[in-house]
């Protein structure tokens, strides 16, 4: 027990936003009288702040870097944009238009990397500008005018989802399956870690432990197909996301490149002189940065079937909020992919539960403000209090 | 008799988390005249300063301080200021972009209800800038004069405050000559008007031309306070004060085995890297041998860490030019990365702010540098990395509950034996340790001698810089000064003595090669 509190105890950011995250989506479960974890609206939630998460993957990593990109939005709307011209005025097929309009993104991201990183201008300066040339830039491609319906194979990417290849008459069974998959997988690659572990004469989780840890988190995988497929089944866009988050959590805990960017947004000069070539890093992270930009657009436009001279307004400002909410530090070299995730998710969680009980949109402004203030806040006490 | 004293600092100890800074310390300042405090880098002098004017506040230390014969007790700088004792920081405090005048005044405002009076502003500042001889417009900004005029600038803020006693912590380390020269002058006008100064240098042919007496701080303690005048006061004299202490075994032993040349540095140069007509590093050709432990002496400011960092991948400087030879082939290391390719590593002088990653943990540092040993197709092997890690804590001693500990969290000594673990994973040739043990206690300074030393016995080439001179001679097989950029002298281990060093180190415009 004392183990499991010293645990706690270490990683209290993390599993508390975490247990955050639970605890206000009970409380929207209860004010909302359910209606909260109904199948359509999970479903809702997943596709409304897709975009959103996708933005707060590329950001945490600027945010580690100890860099900020306010220009997200506009970039978005940029590449929607360019996007719709692409696929809609030109009539070009989606498979050749995303690669292109991800490649602009890329593009934009190199632009604003190039500033920051080898004319060292403060990323909050090159990506305001950014902000306001690429919101004009959208404005000036678009004519002021939105231009829709773009192809529905297009459309697909937010609108879609999972076919159900195993043909459920009630049930969505596919989704059912690949939660039973995920979950064989789960298993199998914690029995192996533990192994290798072992090999090393690492200390491991009591078995115990690990077996509670193991049927907590299969519990709430399939209780979530579960409900998924009580409706459509699995969002197509819930698998774009679910791979990105694999992908760049895999990046930042376990590769070197990952270690380069906690190093460099931890202490610049000591990585330069340990031999991180903290410039490249930099400038590479806003690429990275430019093309998820690119990504939360082309979802954006597709959800909305249409791309308009307003779209991704703010977004930016969600997608921080949802970093710090997640456990960033504002100074660099802290936060994790999936802390990004979670706070994404807290926001989202309190957007969509506050407009079902019927607030306004000025308190929903006015309280998340707040929460992203007391998250921070709880974050700063924590650490001056173990310090 | 008694009323000849301005100030009397009786008996002032002070004590930092596991180091005594001060020990019983001494001082007594006659009103009207200079008085030279002098003592190696790191003896209490800058401390003692700050005892006096309030940044440690009463309570912090323990004696007393008496001034005009009253006891006071500061409690901020504000206090001591408010008697006229004024202290002038090594680094200047000047705002560059506000003007001289606002400078001047700046937390003094010739205010009304908050309101600046502009005229009276100017008006004062123009009578200042006259008594410290300095022609500029008040309205100059701080940024476009030179150093030499912002120390005088400095002054004139002294005096805008009533200064009776000026204090002065080594105010002509950045200045040319004719600004010395200057500023020394100054200091005998003001001990004509009556101001008296304390002074703070290590430049010891000036405190022998303006001093009228002097006090020794050596390791914490007052040595002795010398009559400039009556004693038979020469520098040899003042350097045997500061230096004089038996080296006892505070060093580990070892058996030199001294291989052969395999690092040479040749006409090496460099220059400042934002004002590039400034050379820092002059002409300096220098050699290590393999198993050799290679000192290198100076005072603050010599060179001694831009001369490393220059060779570390070009890490410090501009228009560096010059030779290096490794194995006798010329090798080129532009960035840093090439330097670890080759086999040079350098441990840097500021642990917390360039050679640690305070936030991460202590397996993180160490092998942030080499990386690619632990890693297979980009992907880190953590496994691996804790296997390396956790045999430099037993090899190194690092005294830590476990490797997943944050480096922020550690003592200073466990802090320099990551830094130490990191570079020494990185397996160099030549490994460059800037101070490495300053700020640690002596029980782990002992450690880290012989984790030097061992790494000499396998055949490493070691580059020790250090301030501390007994350091450098308990340790070092030869040992190079240096000094405004320059090598002044270079001896033998077994020939060198601190008197020896202090001389080439003090030595300006100095020959070549003594």
């Amino acid at each position: 027990m004392a183990d499991l509190s010293k645990m706690f105890r270490a990683n209290i950011r993390q599993y508390g936003m975490l247990v955050a995250l639970i605890l206000i989506m009970l409380l929207f479960q209860v004010l909302t009288d359910g209606i909260l974890l109904k199948p359509l609206n999970v479903t809702n939630l997943i596709l409304q702040n897709s975009y959103i998460l996708v933005l707060a993957i590329g950001m945490v990593l600027v945010i580690i870097t100890g860099h900020i990109d306010l220009s997200v939005g506009s970039v978005a709307a940029f590449v929607g944009a360019i996007s719709a011209i692409l696929m809609v005025d030109m009539q070009m097929s989606p498979w050749i238009a995303v690669p292109i309009s991800l490649a602009v993104g890329a593009l934009i991201g190199a632009w604003q990397g190039f500033w920051i990183a080898y004319v060292k201008i403060p990323s909050f300066i090159v990506t305001l500008a950014g902000m306001l040339l690429f919101r004009g830039a959208t404005m000036i491609v678009l004519e002021g005018q939105s231009i829709s319906p773009f192809p529905s194979g297009f459309q697909k990417i937010s609108t879609g989802f999972l076919p159900d290849f195993l043909g459920g008459a009630t049930m969505h069974n596919a989704t059912l399956a690949l939660g039973v998959v995920l979950s064989v997988i789960l298993i199998f690659s914690e029995l192996r870690n533990r192994r290798i572990q072992k090999k090393y004469e690492f200390e491991v989780m009591p078995i115990g432990f690990l077996i509670a840890k193991l049927a907590a988190m299969i519990a709430v995988l399939n209780a979530f197909t579960y409900i998924l497929a009580n409706y459509e089944g699995i969002p197509n866009i819930l698998i774009i996301l679910f791979v990105l988050v694999i992908v760049y959590t895999f990046v930042m805990k376990k590769t070197v490149m990952g270690r380069h960017i906690y190093a460099l947004g931890g202490n610049e000069k000591a990585a330069g002189l340990s031999g991180v070539k903290t410039k490249r890093v930099t400038f590479w992270v806003f690429v990275n940065m430019g093309v998820l930009a690119a990504l939360s657009g082309l979802i954006y436009a597709a959800r909305l079937g249409a791309a308009t001279p307003k779209a991704g307004n703010l977004f930016e400002l969600d997608a921080i909020a949802a970093c710090f909410i997640g456990g960033a530090s504002a100074y660099g070299g802290v936060g994790t992919v999936i802390g990004a995730i979670i706070g994404g998710l807290v926001m989202g969680v309190m957007n969509n539960g506050m407009s079902l009980v019927g607030l306004g949109i000025d308190w929903q402004q006015g309280i998340k403000g707040l929460v992203l203030l007391l998250a921070v806040g709880f974050d700063i006490y924590n650490k001056n209090k173990s310090s | 008799m008694m009323t000849d004293i301005l100030l009397e600092m009786k008996d002032i100890t002070k004590t930092f988390p596991g180091v005594k800074a001060l020990n019983g310390v001494n001082l007594k300042v006659k009103k009207g005249e200079i008085h030279a405090l002098v003592g190696e880098n790191g003896a209490g002098k800058s401390t003692l300063m700050k005892v006096l004017s309030g940044v440690y506040p009463h309570g912090s230390y323990t004696g007393d301080i008496l001034y005009k014969g009253k006891v006071c007790e500061f409690k901020d700088i504000k206090q001591s200021e408010g008697l006229g004792i004024v202290i002038i920081h090594q680094e200047l405090a000047l705002i560059p972009y506000l003007s001289i005048a606002e400078n001047i005044f700046l937390g003094n405002e010739q205010a009304k209800s908050g309101i600046i009076n502009w005229n009276d502003t100017i008006m004062k500042t123009k009578t200042l800038l006259n008594k410290v001889g300095l022609l500029e417009a008040p309205n100059t900004l701080i940024t476009n004069i030179g150093v030499g005029k912002q120390q005088l600038v400095e002054i004139a803020k002294a005096l805008a405050k009533e200064v009776e006693l000026l204090i002065l912590d080594e105010p002509t380390a950045a200045l040319n000559e004719d600004d010395s020269e200057n500023l020394l002058q100054l200091l005998l006008e003001f001990k004509r008007q009556g101001i008296s100064s304390i002074l703070i240098s290590h430049k010891l042919n000036e405190i022998s031309k303006v001093a009228d007496a002097l006090t020794v701080i050596r390791d914490g303690q007052t040595i002795e306070t010398l009559d400039m005048k009556k004693d038979q006061v020469t520098e040899d004299r003042i350097i045997k004060g500061m230096v004089g202490r038996d080296l006892t075994n505070r060093y580990p032993k070892r058996e030199p085995n001294i291989g052969e040349i395999f690092i040479e540095v040749k006409n090496w140069n460099v220059y400042h890297p934002l004002h590039s007509e400034r050379k820092v590093i002059d002409d300096v050709n220098i050699h290590i041998r393999k198993g050799e432990i290679v000192g290198i002496a100076g005072l603050m400011g010599a060179g001694r860490t831009e001369l490393a960092m220059s060779i570390f991948g070009q890490s410090y400087g501009k228009k560096i030019s010059g030779k290096l030879v490794k194995d006798g082939k010329e090798i080129s290391l532009t960035d840093i990365n090439k330097a670890i390719d080759n086999g040079v590593a350098y441990v840097t002088e500021d642990r917390k702010h360039y050679g640690l990653i305070l936030m991460d943990d202590i397996k993180r540092n160490i092998t942030l540098a080499s990386l690619n040993k632990i890693s297979r197709n980009m992907v880190v092997d953590e496994n691996q990395e804790v296997i390396e890690a956790e045999s430099f804590r037993k090899k190194l001693k690092i005294k830590t509950p476990s490797i997943l500990q944050k480096t922020g969290n550690l003592s200073g000594g466990n802090q320099q034996k990551v830094v130490l673990s990191k570079w020494i994973f990185s397996e160099p040739d030549l490994l460059m340790l800037d101070e490495p043990t300053r700020g640690i206690d002596v029980g782990a300074k002992y450690e880290i001698y012989s984790i030097i030393n061992q790494l000499a016995s396998e055949g490493k080439g070691i580059l020790f810089i250090s301030s501390e001179l007994p350091e450098i001679l308990g340790m070092c097989d030869r040992i190079y000064v240096m000094n405004e950029g320059r090598i002044t002298g270079e001896v033998n281990g077994k020939e060198a003595t601190q008197e020896k060093l202090m001389k080439f180190m003090t030595r300006t415009g100095g020959s070549q090669h003594g």
